[in-house]
Formats: structure tokens, C-alpha cells, sequence
């Protein structure tokens, strides 16, 4: 497995992954391998994180590299980079599976989450490439403890912003708010560009 | 939900963090708010570096089988000729219960707000088919209301239009007869009248127009509008009306 280490920038992947993924594309399976080897790690590593379930969380990244083989073609460089697309993808693809999943067990999960509320340690016990998490991790301490929990909250647990606000018990608008002020703040630690 | 609140969304957003009713509106707004296109652009980027973070190795065998699998997976083309969420609602030829219009309207069931801005992601058709399954759904539970009023009246060109109205539901139904197409460029946005003031409501194009009958289900909650309108928009739709109305109907009163 590559690693994928890439600090700051705007990139933060190899800079022929965008080439790479309009060959797979056009059906080149070599180029695929090499997509496969850039971005697993990061799609299984976030899969895993938001489901907790190692065996469910497998089966939902195949799903998801999957879908990067077939819908190479729809990606659109001016909308951002190759890998947040890819990331974009298998985050989306994990809330829909831990929402569907929770319909069923909606109280368990509830009391679960109440019982341990998620610290960005236990999400990263996992990580492989030390310089990204550790930029991210301090740029996490910069926020405030409402952003950085309501944000972790719903990226590490795929909750809706009602959940979250039913969780830390304050009002929809502010969760709405510091999920924006949060990220934002972020973003400008992270210096990430469009 | 007001501009200045949609605004307020892109982190929530960029998180997928918001239901599927507030996500459609959400992306309804994008196409029409660059700052704010811009600025779910930067946060998705930025929530992805989150994803980043949290790296691991994945099994040998996980790439063996995804090799394996995508020879026989039949690639998207690249251009994408997006379905009609109508004719996949046609297809489904969901029977809309009771009702007395329902059988008029079953042959062509169709829904407003096409949200482009998703239909980038792969998952999208599927997505977009839940959608219209649930609208479908929701359809068919307004129409079949036990408290829906209805009203119908006539629109220009011998067109006659109906909408059903269920308090109990806070929603709205719009079904058409013998609508033109709109012009190019152009579709028919429908509106609720919170006394005088024209909300968005939802979009109509050109592919939900064809065959006899169509039923829309209007976006938003009916609160406490008392009527509806319709107007021609540029494509995309409005935040305004800005077209010639087509058509004012009052809701009728319990
Ligand atoms: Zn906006």
C-alpha cells in the first residue's frame, strides 16, 4: 500500500491521480490499479470511521471503489480535486448506509453515541500517514469545542445536524452555524483552496 | 426555508449532514448562489481532508476482489444523458391510491426541482430514484388525504389545472391538463401565495409535460399560503417570480 502523505497545498494527492482517473475513464484497468493503491487506504480508513463495523465497512468501500471505476467519467476537475471526489463519494456512500442501518436501531445507536462522545483520538487509533493527521489534529484544537464536536459528530458519525443538536442539546440554527464556522475555520488552518 | 437560512447550510452540507427534503433545497439554491457553490467547492475539499486524516491499509484481498469485479462492471459513458425523474416514475407505474383524480393522473406522474448540482456523483441516479420514489410516495399521500380539498380552474390555451390541497399533511398537489411545453430555455415554477408574497414551490420542465396529465407534488410545507401560482422562469427557476403568471388559484377553504 502507498502512503499518501501530502501536507498543505491544495492537493493533498499525487498530482496525476486527475490523469489517471481520465484513463480509467476510457476502461484503462492499469490506471485504476493505481487509483486503487492512492486512494483505498483513505476510502476504507473514513468507511470504517463513520460504520465501526470492520467486516460492513469493507463491503461498503468495495462500493465505493466500485463506483470510482464506474463513474470516472463524471468527474469534473473544476468542481475540486480527484481525491475529494473520491472522499466525497465514500462519505456519502457511508452516511446512507449508517442512516438506513439506523432506522432499525435507532435507540441503541442513540444511547451508544450518548454514552461515548466521539473524540477525534479514537477515531485516528488507525492512521497510517502521520503528517496529514497530525495537521489535522492541530487544526482541529484551533476550533471551538462546539465546532469541533459538531463537526467530528457529523463526519466521523454521519449524524444529521438534527442528531448532533439533540446530542449536545443546543438549537438546530447554532448547529447549522458552527458546522459552517467550523469548517470554514478549517479550511483556512488546512489552506485549502477550491 | 428563507435565502439568508439557505445560506447558512454549506457546512451542513458539505458534511452530509441534512435531510434528503433539505438537501434538494439546499441544491435548488446552489444553482442560483455562486458564493455559496463556491464556498460547498472549499468545505467539501476541507471535509475530505478530515477523510484524509484517517487512513489505513486495506487488505490485500480487498484489491484482488475489486480487480476481479470490475471486469465485468460496465462503465458509465462519458456523457451522461441524465433520466427524467418523470419517466422513471412512469416506469415504476405506481397506482396512486383511491383518490378520484388518481386515475388521470397515474399515466404521468412528474416532479419539479431537478437538482443539477448533485447529479455529478455517481450515486446519483440511484439517488435521484429514491427521491422520486419518495415523492411519488408523497404524492400519492397528499392526493389521498382524507382531508385534500380540491379546485380546479382554467389555465390559457383550453389547459386546466387542479390542486389538492391536504392541511392535516401541510402539503399541496399540482395536476395539469393540456400545458404546453414551456418556450426553450424556459420552465414552468410553481408558488405558493403566503398573502401575496410569492414562495418557491418547485419546478416543471419540459420532459414532465408530456402525455395527457401530470401531478406535481409542490416542494415546501404549505403553511399558512392560501393559494398557488405559475409562472414561465428562465431554466434553473427563480427566487421571485419573474414571468407572466399563468395561472392564481386559491386554496380551497376547509
Ligand atoms: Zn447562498
Amino acid at each position: 500500500m502507498n502512503e499518501v502523505v501530502h501536507i498543505g497545498g491544495i492537493a493533498p494527492m499525487p498530482p496525476d491521480l486527475q490523469e489517471l482517473l481520465g484513463r480509467v475513464a476510457r476502461g484503462d484497468r492499469d490506471a485504476f490499479s493505481h487509483v486503487y493503491d492512492a486512494v483505498c487506504g483513505p476510502v476504507l480508513g473514513l468507511v470504517r470511521a463513520v460504520l465501526r463495523d470492520p467486516a460492513q465497512a469493507e463491503e461498503v468501500a468495495q462500493e465505493v471503489l466500485i463506483e470510482v471505476w464506474r463513474g470516472a467519467a463524471r468527474f469534473q476537475p473544476s468542481r475540486g480535486s480527484a481525491m475529494t471526489w473520491v472522499l466525497t463519494l465514500a462519505h456519502r456512500r457511508a452516511v446512507d448506509r449508517v442512516r438506513s442501518a439506523q432506522a432499525s436501531s435507532d435507540r441503541e445507536r442513540k444511547a451508544a453515541l450518548l454514552d461515548r462522545t466521539p473524540a477525534f483520538d479514537e477515531v485516528t487509533e488507525e492512521v497510517e500517514s502521520r503528517l496529514e493527521r497530525e495537521q489535522v489534529r492541530r487544526c482541529l484544537r484551533t476550533l471551538t469545542e462546539l465546532q469541533r464536536q459538531s463537526v467530528t459528530l457529523a463526519y466521523y458519525r454521519g449524524l444529521a445536524y438534527r442528531e448532533v443538536a439533540e446530542l449536545l442539546a443546543v438549537p438546530l440554527g447554532t448547529v447549522k452555524t458552527r458546522l459552517r464556522d467550523g469548517l470554514i475555520r478549517l479550511r483556512d488552518c488546512l489552506g485549502v483552496g477550491a | 426555508m428563507s435565502t439568508a437560512e439557505l445560506h447558512t447550510l454549506t457546512g451542513a452540507y458539505a458534511l452530509h449532514a441534512l435531510s434528503a427534503e433539505e438537501r434538494a433545497e439546499f441544491e435548488r439554491h446552489l444553482e442560483d448562489c455562486a458564493p455559496c457553490a463556491q464556498e460547498v467547492r472549499e468545505l467539501t475539499a476541507t471535509a475530505a481532508r478530515l477523510g484524509l486524516a484517517v487512513n489505513v491499509t486495506p487488505s490485500a484481498a480487498l484489491k484482488e476482489q475489486v480487480m476481479r469485479r470490475i471486469t465485468t462492471e460496465r462503465q458509465d459513458p462519458p456523457k451522461v444523458q441524465q433520466p427524467s425523474p418523470a419517466s422513471g416514475a412512469r416506469r415504476r407505474g405506481r397506482a396512486l391510491p383511491r383518490f378520484v383524480l388518481a386515475a388521470c393522473v397515474a399515466a404521468a406522474t412528474a416532479f419539479g426541482g431537478v437538482a443539477v448540482w448533485q447529479q455529478q456523483e455517481a450515486s446519483d441516479a440511484r439517488e435521484e430514484a429514491r427521491r422520486s420514489e419518495r415523492q411519488s410516495e408523497e404524492l400519492a399521500s397528499v392526493l389521498a388525504a382524507p382531508d385534500a380539498k380540491v379546485t380546479t380552474g382554467k389555465l390559457a390555451d383550453g389547459a386546466s389545472g387542479t390542486v389538492v390541497v391536504s392541511r392535516e399533511r401541510n402539503k399541496a398537489a399540482f395536476l395539469a391538463s393540456g400545458m404546453p411545453e414551456p418556450p426553450s430555455g424556459k420552465v414552468y415554477q410553481l408558488w405558493f401565495d403566503d398573502d401575496g408574497t410569492m414562495r418557491p414551490a418547485g419546478l416543471m420542465d419540459g420532459s414532465a409535460l408530456t402525455g395527457p396529465a401530470l401531478a406535481v407534488l409542490m416542494e415546501g410545507p404549505v403553511d399558512t399560503a392560501d393559494g398557488m401560482g405559475i409562472t414561465v422562469e428562465p431554466a434553473g427557476g427563480s427566487e421571485r417570480p419573474t414571468g407572466a403568471a399563468l395561472a392564481l388559484m386559491d386554496f380551497p377553504t376547509a
